[in-house]
């Protein structure tokens, strides 16, 4: 699969159809796969594909748009499921122009959460890693451990109901069929079951362990204005300490900018140092949007993002007779 | 505790509410005095940030009110803004706030009684389940 791809790369930065491709190299640290940018055919064989491919190389489309989309780059880019639906959401929203991308689609398994490897590993450094079969093998001084795919995956991935592009130009390798995950509301559902006063308290619990260093919002494919409400001063809304209630409130915010944009790739998550639980708020605001507009984010790139959107007459329960 | 009385936040739309509330006002319509007006232009105008800022700064409550649907003076202000509120409100019932801290209601212009209605709805609702304590600073 992975020669496939790298060939198909090589044909098409040869050819002159994109002149930058971006995918995923093998990083300095074994779980972890690093975006790479290929700018000419040669340069194609530092291309992989494996679970550590968890960064989101979407993103690189808003968060350095200057470099790459303003200046009319015609641009591949590699996508598991989730990073497709990224694509799907930037060309709904006119961050990118369909006929300067060249999506290529790559079958995903999921992708690692390396916390819970460091777990399975009891601390102890991973130094290799391969996989075959659904089997992950990490090896390092001391270890050798072969582990289940449910074990050391993202949450996220556990869940996936798109692992693979709906929307593409290429497809390498075999898709595998999009199965809607049923568990996809589970934990959701689990935490619904609470009182109020539990909910409130498990948030809390959750949501004090916040540092602020916004590692969340910096590496999730949706969050890209300019200036985020957080780093506003003047008005500051939000203060900028882990004061609890401020904390809280710039989760909820930035979960509202993200409803119905947001594409569920468990990004925060694994970028989060405190390991918080944040995609129960995502998956809250996703299942609503769905539930009362139809839309899910990044299916189809010729519907318009639901929260830019309204029909007439649309269920309003929640407002006062 | 059995002298408290309820401070809430009305968020009113200029073109409907807000003139509601003056309708109200020239009726001599009485109402509980416990509400806080900001006028704004278009419930669309209205951030979720108004909202969580105004719970947080320690009001017991909030109200956004703007133009019927149809009826916005934007054509669609309200539209937007009631997408918005769809996906607001269940988040945060699901953090635990109370649905009655945080209600929504469309008022015209038109409507002095029923917005004086409205309000005496929302602070009774308010004064049942007490004082907020959560997302308040410093609570």
């Amino acid at each position: 699969m992975v020669n496939e791809l790298r060939e198909k790369v090589k044909k098409l930065l040869a050819g002159g159809e994109v002149e930058l491709v971006i995918g995923w190299e093998k990083g300095s640290r074994a779980l972890a796969a690093t975006p790479v940018f290929i700018d000419s055919p040669k340069e194609a064989d530092r291309l992989i594909f494996d679970s550590t491919c968890g960064n989101n190389p979407a993103v690189y489309f808003t968060k350095d748009s200057r470099r790459l989309v303003k200046a009319g780059k015609k641009i591949g880019v590699v996508v598991k499921g989730c990073d497709a639906r990224s694509m799907s959401l930037y060309l709904a929203e006119k961050q990118v122009k369909r006929e300067n991308v060249v999506i290529i689609g790559v079958p995903c398994r999921g992708v690692i959460d390396t916390d819970k490897v460091a777990e399975a590993a009891g601390g102890r450094e991973v130094l290799e890693y391969s996989e075959q079969d659904g089997k992950m093998t990490v090896r390092g001084k001391d270890l050798d451990l072969t582990l289940d795919a449910n074990e050391v995956l993202s949450n996220s991935c556990l869940t996936c109901v798109y692992p693979d592009a709906r929307e593409y130009d290429i497809f390498i390798g075999k898709a595998r069929d999009g199965e809607p995950g049923k568990e996809q509301n589970a934990a959701l559902d689990e935490f619904e079951k609470l009182s109020p006063e539990e909910r409130w308290e498990k948030m809390t619990e959750i949501y004090s362990r916040c540092i602020r260093c916004y590692a969340c919002r910096n590496v999730c494919p949706s969050c890209y204005c300019n200036e985020c409400f957080v780093d506003q001063n003047d008005p500051q809304w939000v203060g900028k300490t882990p004061e609890i209630t401020d904390t809280m409130i710039f989760h909820i915010i930035r979960n509202l900018h993200v409803a119905g944009r947001c594409v569920e790739c468990g990004a925060c998550e694994r970028a989060c140092p405190m390991g918080l639980e944040l995609l129960l708020l995502n998956r809250k605001a996703a299942r609503e949007v769905e539930e009362r507009f139809g839309y899910v984010t990044g299916i189809d790139s010729g519907e318009k993002p639901a929260m830019a959107d309204f029909r007439e007459d649309e269920k309003q329960d929640f407002i006062m007779g | 505790m059995k002298d408290w009385q309820p401070r809430i936040l009305a968020i009113l739309c200029n073109w409907c509410s807000y003139a509601g509330a003056d309708l109200a006002g020239v009726s001599r319509i009485q109402y509980p005095p416990n509400i806080r007006v900001v006028r704004i232009p278009c419930s669309g105008r209205v951030d979720p940030l108004f909202i969580m800022k105004g719970l947080q700064s320690g009001f017991d409550g909030v109200l956004v009110s703007g133009c019927h649907p149809g009826d916005c003076h934007y054509l669609s202000g309200n539209f937007v803004a009631r997408r918005r509120f769809a996906v607001l409100k269940p988040l945060l019932e699901m953090i635990g706030i109370e649905p009655e801290r945080v209600q929504f209601s469309w008022i015209s212009a038109g409507e002095g009684e029923r917005f004086a209605q409205v309000m005496t709805k929302v602070t009774n609702d308010i004064k049942k389940i007490g004082p907020a304590r959560r997302l308040v600073k410093g609570a």
